[in-house]
């Protein structure tokens, strides 16, 4: 299983590395969302303010992590899926999918956080805690799309589906990712924001769970 | 679930939320005044929306591990049931609100949770119409309906309580125990639940009949010109 998980993250990693262009796209696309923002706000340093700068930046972070999973089942062709099927045990291609798309969503937030920090200014107080609840949010996210895209994957038109299945879905995850980063916005203590801290654990715990169980189911068609 | 008792329980139960309802003596309070009345039908609503889609998941999840698309029927005209039910949640919640706190709608926890419910199964839909083998649709329809199902939990029992809202039972406000749900609002109160919940499953039940007549007749038809 570990072992099958490894090759399999692996195998991700190279296939993203081969094709850089998808992934320097999507970098290129959180830099030119955030400028866009920038731009459209007419924002200078401090214009905008910090509830503003948290749901820009959590919505952005959404929209690019949709367009960065929505390939996850996409970009191979049938045939090779059916190879994988053969080879490796559903489970342990969900999760490799998971753990992959997870660190891209990372890495997207974590860049998203850099370019919003230079262009528009940083007022999160407490790093820490806003980077804890980066990498759970990168997580829930990831569970949640990669679970959604396998799905939108076997139906016809799965742009428009894959974000009407997601958003709802998603939308916990977000408010209280949001929630938790206003917190460590503010600069207030880790014991005021670790029930928040927990329920964000839950929910991510409850969709990988679920998206675990369920997607035998999906892989098997 | 051909017994007819429960139809008319059904019947006797709604006959008797609408009359008693409207007319018997409610307690005064304050801002809610008369429209406590809406109780009995407003929050039945979002019981029994919650209870169709509990049959729903059940029956999605027996639909994948016994791949019978007859329990297919039963998830999808159950979850059919549960949005109408819940789109007459919406509305009767939203008048509710118009006289008591001022707005057709508010930003409350709760409400958004309602919305971004119904937002979900109506992308179950879209779903479910976009796939066109038939038993790709109920497998993946049924996938769908236990994720969404799963994020919806924490949706509506969890989130609400963690923030203020305008609803009894969150954030300070008191439930409805605390909220003299007296001894008078009780003797309409839950009735009315099991009375709308007999409906919804009278029409889920009904729809599923009709669904696998009609199944019938087309295999019939198939069967007849090969």
């Amino acid at each position: 299983m570990f072992q099958q998980l490894k090759t399999l993250i692996k195998k991700e990693i190279t296939l993203e590395w081969r094709q850089k262009y998808a992934l320097n796209g999507i970098l290129l696309y959180v830099i030119s969302a955030v400028f866009l923002t920038y731009l459209s706000f007419g924002a200078r340093d401090g214009n905008i303010s910090p509830p503003t700068w948290n749901s820009l930046y959590w919505i952005i972070i959404l929209f690019s992590a949709v367009n960065a999973v929505a390939k996850s089942f996409v970009q191979e062709h049938q045939g090779r899926q059916l190879y994988y099927y053969m080879v490796a045990s559903p489970e342990s291609i969900i999760l490799s999918k998971m753990i992959y798309n997870a660190l891209l969503t990372l890495l997207l937030a974590l860049l998203g956080y850099l370019v919003f920090s230079v262009i528009l200014g940083n007022p999160i107080a407490n790093q820490g805690l806003f980077l804890v609840n980066l990498v759970l949010g990168a997580l829930g996210f990831s569970a949640c799309l990669t679970m959604v895209s396998g799905i939108a994957s076997k139906a016809s038109n799965n742009a428009t589906l894959m974000a009407i299945l997601s958003f709802p879905v998603v939308i916990p995850i977000l408010l209280m990712a949001i929630r938790v980063s206003k917190n460590a916005m503010d600069g207030l203590d880790w014991s005021t924001s670790s029930d928040k801290v927990l329920t964000l654990v839950a929910i991510n715990a409850i969709v990988t769970a679920t998206a675990y169980l369920l997607f035998p189911y999906v892989w098997r068609s | 679930m051909k017994a007819k008792w429960w139809k008319v329980l059904a019947i006797i139960l709604l006959a008797y939320t609408l009359t008693a309802g409207l007319l018997l003596d409610v307690p005064r309070l304050p801002i809610l005044n008369e429209t406590i009345r809406a109780l009995y039908f407003h929050v039945a609503m979002w019981f029994t929306m919650i209870l169709l889609l509990l049959v729903a998941v059940v029956y999605s999840i027996r639909y994948l591990r016994s791949n019978d698309l007859k329990d297919d029927d039963v998830a999808i005209e159950f979850t059919n049931a549960a949005i109408l039910f819940g789109s007459i949640g919406i509305l009767t919640g939203m008048l509710w609100a118009r006289f008591t706190w001022g707005a057709f709608w508010v930003n409350d926890p709760k409400l958004n949770a309602a919305a971004i419910g119904m937002l979900m199964y109506f992308a179950y839909l879209v779903l479910r119409n976009s796939l066109v083998d038939v038993s790709q649709r109920a497998r993946i329809g049924a996938v769908y309906n236990i994720f969404a199902f799963s994020a919806f939990l924490p949706l509506i029992f969890v989130l609400p309580r963690l923030t203020d809202s305008l609803h009894p039972g969150n954030g300070g406000n008191p439930g409805f125990n605390a909220y003299d749900l007296d001894s008078q609002l009780r003797m309409v109160f839950y009735p009315a639940i099991i009375g709308w919940t007999l409906l919804g499953a009278w029409i889920g039940t009904l729809r599923v009949r009709l669904r696998r007549a009609e199944r019938k007749i087309e295999e019939k038809l198939i069967n007849q010109v090969s």
